[in-house]
């Protein structure tokens, strides 16, 4: 290392501490929202590089400032890994100033981040992880929940399937977290409703092949194998499944998480007939027609439903600083708790105590290669499942915040 | 668990084993024959199943003539073609500047070269994935093997690339050209004496090692969806096969990728949460009792 390299390293070591240190006060000149989310890895065609688009667009709809003050944007990928997102988030509210963290797909993820941002008295808006822990057992005062959880994602696909006469279910498990609480609930309903659990298997994070797993569950002479997993995790089992004949001899799969790019990624002669639950569909109303069209041609692909998700969190948090007339966490999470928030995705949405945002949910069903008109017609709205019976309700909340 | 049961996971454990089998050869070679450690593999293995996409689906369109597609079986042998001939061209004007300095610098490189490929593809294409949908027509369908329903498209890719496989280590260990390969690496001025044009053949050595990873990409293209970090998945696992065939021991790795491919599908059958790392606990394991890996020689 020679001499006029260290002293570049210093001079930017110097400028760094420098701009920290000028940036800091009691009111920082900005208000800052920080997009942590998976820009390369499993769940990235979930929430990945078109979040950050999503959150642009949110900033640029809000005019570009608010308070009299800009609003900036970050982003960072957090590897799916909790102490990789820890280590980035404990920088932007620290250093960076960051007032808002979005994202955070990956429920070991999320629960990290909530829980040390929580600390510091940050708002973080959770769009991408599923785990209902989110706001139960680990639900804090700044931790919201708002697009999906593991609660509400098997209410409309598990009871459509058992009243169908799929009595039997077998689950093929994502090894962590999120998996093992998306299987527990999915149970849960399967067994209120009258069916039996015939067998699970925990598949690790990233498998590449399923084939395995599907033998099992081929095997175990159940009526549905549903999958507790998300992602490439899902289109790989879906697509295996297809190519080992499973659905043609007669067993039916239930994704209990799908998402529109998972579709995508399958294409409709694999995938025609899945039914699932999602928060979100582009062509649904006038309304989301026209902002998905924006965002299609912004990202050339058409929202997930958590790009929709971080692009009416974003929104939703900035109404409320504009409304609580602060930055200061306390006085936007009472504004947030106040709101009616109203935009293409949901209709009168108020956010609990525990920080769920329940609203409407949507049964979908994959169409016929023969029913699609274009390259992103790819769902068919079969019912809307009502937010009070898609979410838990907060009395039977068990976030111990609600009983203080 | 019932004989059929086994067997069942035996073949799933074979046609995964066979992927393992044909990267870590490409991998072999280069390494023995090269000493480089050729980090780029999973990146060209990817690169390999896009060629078969992009031929397929996104070629005819481009040049206007949305009706024509590259069918599977000229992929098969196009994809290779051109990926093995990057490899040369990489070879040629990056890797050859970096012989003479120590192992690590060509494993720099290659990583970076890895880097750089996968980040230019999940620029343009779905990074979950997009399907490959040139599957032939005659090798789709299942066929009932008496214990399973076994896909005929991976029955078909585990006894192509068993063909390949045997095929290339009879080359190299059993025929006079495999010979004059081997030699030259043992003794590359001697060779050169009897006027043989070394670089050359160090460069088609690699470019060989490269259109294994391309064919492998290729069929693998229709049984998983086609997506940028498909390689960076298999690499490391790779790698650990290779290891524990014996660095540069080209049968050692055939049978160590078939064998640890039958070991994970096993295992996947017992015990699923240990599926991911059983490879890399033998890997510790044969380090132990045989730092040379179980076919390589004790130097």
């Amino acid at each position: 290392m020679n001499k006029s390299f260290l002293t570049a390293l210093c001079a930017t070591g110097a400028l760094m501490f420098g701009a920290a240190q000028a940036a800091d006060g009691p009111s920082d000149g900005s208000v800052k929202v920080g997009v942590l989310t998976d820009m390369s890895g499993v769940y990235a065609a979930i929430e990945g590089p078109g979040s950050v688009i999503a959150a642009e667009m949110a900033i640029e709809d809000f005019g570009g400032e608010v308070l009299g003050q800009p609003i900036e944007l970050a982003s960072a990928d957090h590897q799916e890994k909790a102490d990789v997102a820890s280590s980035i988030a404990r920088r932007w509210i620290d250093r960076d100033n960051v007032d808002m963290i979005v994202g955070m797909v990956n429920s070991a993820v999320g629960l990290a981040v909530q829980g040390l941002a929580s600390d510091k008295q940050t708002i973080t808006m959770n769009t991408g992880a599923g785990s209902q822990e989110l706001t139960e057992s680990q639900c804090s005062k700044y931790g919201i929940h708002y697009v999906y959880d593991t609660y509400a994602l098997p209410v409309g696909t598990a009871t459509a399937m058992v009243e169908n006469g799929g009595k039997k279910w077998f689950f093929i498990t994502a090894d962590y977290t999120f998996g093992h609480s998306l299987q527990k609930s999915t149970a849960r309903v399967v067994r209120e409703l009258g069916g039996e659990v015939v067998g699970s298997v925990n598949a690790p994070l990233g498998t590449n092949d399923f084939s395995s797993y599907l033998l099992q569950a081929s095997s175990s002479g159940a009526d549905v194998i549903a999958l507790a997993n998300a992602g490439n995790d899902t289109v790989n089992a879906i697509k295996q499944a297809h190519e080992f004949g499973i659905v043609d001899r007669g067993q039916k799969l239930a994704g209990m998480l799908v998402f529109l790019s998972d579709v995508k990624a399958l294409g409709l002669e694999t995938a025609q007939g899945l039914q699932f639950t999602t928060a979100f569909y582009w062509d649904r109303t006038e309304k989301s027609r026209e902002w998905s069209q924006r965002f299609l041609d912004k990202h050339g692909e058409m929202p997930t439903m958590v790009d929709a998700g971080v692009y009416s969190a974003t929104l939703a948090y900035l109404k409320a600083v504009e409304a609580a007339g602060t930055d200061e966490a306390d006085a936007v999470r009472a504004e947030l708790g106040d709101m009616k928030i109203n935009d293409f995705f949901v209709t009168d949405g108020s956010i609990e105590p525990n920080g769920l945002m329940p609203h409407d949910m949507y049964l979908v069903r994959v169409k016929q290669p023969s029913e699609s008109e274009g390259p992103w017609d790819l769902l068919e709205v079969v019912s809307t499942i009502p937010a009070d019976q898609a979410y838990i309700a907060t009395e039977d909340s068990a976030c111990p915040l609600l009983g203080e | 668990m019932s004989l059929n049961a086994i067997l069942a996971q035996t073949m799933l454990g074979l046609s995964q084993g066979v992927f393992y089998a044909m990267l870590s050869l490409g991998l072999a070679i280069i390494f023995g024959l090269l000493n480089v450690i050729n980090f780029a593999h999973g990146a060209l293995y990817m690169l390999g199943a896009f060629v078969a996409l992009i031929g397929y689906s996104y070629l005819g369109p481009w040049l206007g003539q949305p009706d024509w597609h590259m069918g599977f079986w000229t992929a098969l042998v196009v994809s290779p073609l051109l990926v093995g001939g990057l490899g040369m061209l990489i070879e040629r004007f990056l890797l050859r500047r970096l012989y003479d300095f120590d192992h690590i610098y060509g494993l720099l490189l290659t990583f970076g070269i890895a880097l750089i490929l996968q980040g230019l593809f999940a620029n343009y294409f779905n990074i979950s994935g997009t399907p490959y949908p040139g599957q032939p027509e005659s090798l789709s369908g299942i066929v009932n093997l008496g214990f399973m329903y076994f896909p005929k498209y991976r029955l078909f890719a585990i006894l192509f690339s068993i063909v390949v496989c045997f095929a290339t280590w009879f080359v190299i260990e059993r025929t006079s050209l495999g010979a004059v390969l081997r030699a030259g690496v043992e003794n590359p001025k001697l060779v050169e004496a009897f006027g043989i044009n070394v670089p050359r053949m160090v460069t088609l050595t690699f470019g060989f090692g490269v259109a294994l990873a391309a064919l492998a990409g290729v069929l693998a293209a229709p049984i998983y969806s086609v997506s940028p970090l498909m390689g960076a998945d298999l690499i490391i696992t790779v790698f650990a096969v290779v290891v524990i065939g014996g660095m540069g021991s080209i049968l050692g790795a055939i049978v160590t990728g078939l064998m640890l491919g039958l070991v994970q599908g096993l295992t996947q059958a017992v015990y699923p949460p240990a599926a991911n790392t059983v490879i890399f606990f033998i890997m510790v394991v044969v380090l132990l009792i045989r730092p040379a890996g179980l076919f390589g020689k004790v130097v």
